[in-house]
Parts: structure tokens; sequence; C-alpha cells
């Protein structure tokens, strides 16, 4: 194994200020995207695709949103379903409105309806702190929920309150949502729109504007000295962070699943997406993706493996058992490593870079 | 008494030129309480441009709370403030900042979990004005700004020594690195006027002395008018133009380091009085 970054000179602050400043990560990162763009498609079956690569990736999008406002910018959030819901009533109303709006346009506008509404539930952040706000993005939360269910505006009046994707091209006649649309198109779009957004917001996190977020996230005193206004921080944080958390959800209703209720949305969808980033690593684009990965991938697992070592277990155990492994495997984790798998993988290219040398 | 001793031992040290500069900051009357607590009792001094001026007295005197008045972070109930021929009631953070004033902390406020280069790149974060769609973008106006800053604080990390450090978090740095990497990160505002509260408190005398060069060049290189809080004499009598004492609030003495040295009520107010 081959780590190393000796002879490999920066002569440019704009070559040391690059995302992979190592050689061997940006050819990692190419081999990633072939493997995603190529290797998949030509291997991944239906259940693949439609069951684990979309929900990652959708999952993914949610993440990032999280931790731009909770790892980036240290403001606690458990409104997350909320603000997905939001996202995927707002492209309804959208798509439904305007039929001739691109896919594109929908997902977009929908996050901008998203930002502008978690603005607004981000304003008690300038008071209260910590738990406290969490509380607030609770009620942020609930209410959300409660108004999708009681307005019958935000469905189209349809009786059983479920919002279903009207069909709607990418492109020509290729179809992105509805019945005729098929699970590899949705892959490689979501895979596309994912990892522009995820470029966004590495971009975003390591500018001036991300800087102000760990400012006021590492010591919120010294950034108002420095001239940063706590304001226009942790809004701009509430703001750029449920712009993602809205095409998530948007994306969820359109292209994961085609049909959704509110309730889908509920707190344990915040929970889950929580869950995601302080697994993957809070403060990490990265480990928005490795949290939401293990979080999906986790109980497809823990469903299939003792199967596969041949141990038949009845059905309703093995579901009580995959709520305690994977309770116990989270606890676990925050013991052995508070700060994430995108640590740990730090951590291991850390030493990586030294081996077969301990110094 | 050892504070006395060390006020003996700097008479030895001839005195620097006093820059006869213009007055850059007024306090006028400047009264602060807390509930009943008066921290600053009617304290009027000014700062001249491009002088070391030390505020010293003992604990409790009000010193740090008078550097919180100057940059905003209290707001005294009477009194004013004139700063660049502007006469205000209080400053506010954002505008101290935009006009030139940078400080650093009794208790060190880094940004912990961001790395030296972070910390300064932070510091000059009111020069940068791309907005977030191209900071987004990066690749193009951003990249440029961010290039034309990271320039600058290149310079800094360079007069402060500390390239090594540049990617650590500075969580992770021992105490008068991080002390320096506060410095930097004030310094990276290009300040006009730098306060600075106890820079050298815990450090050994090594890391003191390198401090101490470091205060001295900043204010001849770069003209940058500095106020300090310093409780090791000899340091304030050797670098300092101007000393101010407080006690329990109240200004007791303001002048040279000699006139300060040779003043009873100083001399009260750290040994004590018979009465």
């Amino acid at each position: 194994m081959i780590y190393r970054e000796a002879g490999q000179f920066k002569t440019s602050y704009a070559a040391d200020q690059g995302i992979f400043p190592i050689r061997l990560d940006r050819m990692g990162m190419v081999a990633l995207l072939l493997i995603a763009y190529l290797a998949i498609p030509a291997v991944a079956n239906h259940y693949w695709l439609v069951s684990i690569l979309v929900p990652f990736l959708v999952f993914s999008m949610a993440a990032i949103g999280l931790n731009i406002l909770t790892g980036y910018a240290g403001q606690l959030s458990l409104g997350t379903g909320g603000f997905m819901a939001c996202g995927a009533f707002a492209a309804y109303k959208l798509a439904t409105a305007f039929p001739d709006l691109h896919i594109i346009i929908v997902l977009l506008l929908s996050g901008t309806i998203t930002a502008a509404v978690g603005v607004l539930f981000g304003l008690p952040s300038l008071r209260i702190k910590g738990f406290y706000l969490a509380v607030a993005t609770l009620a942020a939360q609930f209410f959300l929920i409660w108004m999708f269910n009681k307005f019958g505006w935000f469905n189209n009046y349809s009786p059983s309150g479920v919002i279903s994707a009207p069909p709607m091209h990418l492109f020509g006649d290729i179809y992105i949502t509805g019945p005729q649309s098929s699970p590899l198109v949705k892959y490689l779009f979501l895979l596309t729109f994912v990892a522009i957004m995820a470029l966004a917001a590495k971009n975003l996190t390591r500018c001036k504007i991300g800087r102000s977020w760990m400012a006021i996230r590492d010591m919120d005193i010294a950034a108002e000295i420095i001239g940063i206004r706590p304001l226009w921080a942790k809004l701009s944080a509430f703001a750029v962070s449920s712009f993602y958390i809205g095409i998530a959800g948007a994306t969820w209703a359109f292209i994961y699943t085609g049909s959704v209720e509110a309730l889908a949305f509920d707190i344990n969808r915040s929970f889950q997406v929580l869950f995601m980033i302080i697994i993957g690593g809070l403060g990490s684009i990265l480990g928005s993706f490795l949290g939401a990965g293990f979080i999906v991938l986790l109980p497809i697992f823990l469903n299939n493996a003792p199967g596969l070592v041949g141990w038949h277990i009845p059905v309703d155990m093995l579901a009580h058992l995959e709520f305690m492994i994977f309770g116990a495997l989270i606890i676990f984790f925050l013991i052995v490593e508070p700060h994430g798998l995108a640590r740990l993988w730090t951590v291991a290219k850390e030493k990586l870079r030294l081996w077969p040398f301990p110094h | 008494m050892a504070e006395a001793d060390a006020m003996n031992a700097a008479g030895a040290v001839e005195p620097r030129d006093v820059p006869s500069g213009e007055t850059v900051l007024r306090l006028s009357d400047i009264e602060l309480g807390f509930g009943g607590v008066k921290a600053i009792n009617k304290v009027s001094f000014e700062v001249r441009k491009g002088e070391i001026l030390a505020i010293i007295g003992p604990n409790g005197a009000g010193k740090s709370s008078m550097l919180n008045v100057i940059n905003g972070f209290y707001k005294p109930q009477l009194g004013s403030i004139t700063f660049k021929g502007e006469t205000m009631r209080a400053m506010q953070p954002h505008h101290a900042a935009k006009n030139g004033i940078a400080r650093t902390f009794q208790n060190i406020a880094l940004f912990k979990g961001m790395s030296t280069l972070d910390n300064l790149m932070t510091g000059r974060m009111l020069k940068m004005k791309r907005n977030a769609f191209w900071q987004a973008l990066y690749w193009g106006p951003a990249q440029r700004e961010e290039l034309v800053h990271r320039e600058a604080v290149e310079r800094i990390i360079d007069f402060l020594e500390i390239q090594a450090i540049r990617r650590t978090p500075v969580g992770r740095l021992p105490y008068g690195l991080q002390k320096r990497v506060e410095l930097g990160r004030a310094l990276a505002m290009e300040p006009d006027i730098l306060l600075l509260d106890e820079p050298m408190a815990g450090m050994n005398v090594e890391e003191k002395e390198d401090m101490c060069r470091f205060v001295l060049e900043v204010n001849q290189e770069f003209g940058t008018t500095i106020v300090l809080i310093e409780h090791d004499m000899g340091v304030v009598m050797d670098i300092s133009d101007r000393v101010v004492v407080l006690d329990h609030g109240v200004k007791i003495a303001d002048g040279t380091p000699d006139q300060v040295r040779a003043d009873q009520r100083v001399i009260d107010a750290y040994l004590g009085v018979s009465h």
C-alpha cells in the first residue's frame, strides 16, 4: 500500500487549497465516480437500485443539509423531517400548478421555498442555543406535519392525504417520475444531482461563509469581535441547510417513493438523519455520505446476515433483534469514535501516510 | 512585593521615543455597572495613534471591562466614545471590527475545531466580498479572492513563525502557540487598533520574549496602535509608551512608565496603604 505525498510539491496556493491535495485521493475519487457511473449501472439489479442506491442518495442529500446546520454551524435541529415534508409538498404544489416546469427547476424551487421556511424557524436560534434550540426546531417538526395534514390545499384535496408525483420528463421522452420511469434513470439523475450539490456544499464550507458558520459554532463571542454577524451566519446556515433538506424531501417524494404522505416525514425521520450525521461525522461532507450509507445498509445487512450463515430466525424476532443491534451499534460507535466514520477514515489515512513507520 | 521589584528592575531600561500622534480613540467619563457593582467609574483616557498603551491595575480593577467597552461588547451606562472623529454612546462589535479594532482574549477564544490557517482566514472575513453563489461555484472569482487573502495570511504566518502548525486544528496546540495564533487572527484583520488582553499570561520567559518581540514589531512595522493589559510589570514598563492605571474601576494614574512608577497612588494601590 503506497499512500504517500512525498515528492508531490505544491507550487501554488491554488493547488494547496484543492479538495484533494494528495494525488492518490484524487485518483480514488475518479475511480469512485467511474464505479458509480459505469460499474454499478452495469451490474446493479432493480432491487439494488430502487431499495438501496436511490434512498442512499436521497438520505445523503438530507444528511448534507443537516450537517451544514448542526455539524458546521453548531445549531442542533430536530426539524429535518418537517423540512423534508416542506420540500416534498412544495414540489408537489409546483409540479401540479405548473405542469410544464422541468424537474430540476421544481427541485430547486422547492428547495428555495424550504429555505425560506427554514429561515423563519431559525429565528429563535438568535436567542436560544443547544437543547433549547432543539426543542424549538421540534416545534417546527410537529407544526409542519400538522399543517400538511390539516389543510387539504397542500395535497390538492386528496381524500387520503397522499401526494403522488405526476409523470415528468427529464429530457426527450425519458421519464424521471411516474410509472414509466426506469430505476436506472432515477439513479443516474440522482447521482449527478447529489454529486453536484455535494460539491457545492464542500465549496461553501471551505469558503468565507463556511468559516463564518464554524466560527459561530466554535466561539460565537470571538466571531462577533471579528465582524461576523451572528444573525447573518445562523440564518444563512438555516437557509442553506433547509435548501438541501427540502430538495431531499422533494426527491424522496418524486423520485424515490413516487407517492408519499406527510407522516412519512415524522419525528423518526428527523432522528434517522441526525443519527446519520452523528455516525458519519459532524462537520464533514464525506461523513454525510458514510452515515447515510451506514444507516441505509445496516438494517438490510442485519436482515440478511443470519440467513447467509444458514441461521433461520423467525421474522418477528428478527425485527426486534434488528432494533437492538442497531441501538447497540450506535452507542458503541459514539463511545469508540464520537467524531464518526469520517474521522476514522482520516485517522486511517494519517496512519497510511507514515506506514510502516510509527512516526 | 514581587510586582514592585519588577517595577524597580525595569527602571534600568532607557525609555523609547514616545510617538506624539493625534488621538484616535477617546473614552470620556465611562461608567459601567453590573447590578449594584460599579466596574468602571467615570474613567476617561485617550489612545494616540501609533503608541503602545498599557492598562494595568490589580485584579478586578476593570481592565478587561474597559477593553470590552472599547470593542462594543459592553455598553456603558454613561459616557461616550470618540473613535476616528465620530462620537457615540457605545460601540457595536461589528462596527468596531469594520473600523479596524481587533482584539485577543484573556482566556483564548480561538475557533478550536478549525486549523490555524482557517482561523487566520476567518480574521479576513470582512475583507472578502464574494457572495454565497460564487462561493458555491468556487472556481472563478471566489477562488481568486481566497488566494489573495491566503497570500496575506501566509505573510502573517511567516511573521509569527507558525508555518509548521498551519494545518493543525488549534484545539490541539499548546497554550503558548494558541496565544500566538490568536494574535495572528487579530493581525489578519489588519487593524488600526489592536487590543491585547493579557497576551503574555501563563507564558514562560522565552514565550514572553517572543510575544514582546511580535508586539513591538507589529507596532513599529505596521504602525498599529496597541492597547494591552498585562500583569508583568517588567514587560509593561519595557514596551509601553504610556500607562493607564485603574483601581476599583477608577483611573488613578495616566502617563509615561516613569511617571506612573513614581506615583504615590499607584504604589499604594499595588502595595496597600496603612490606615
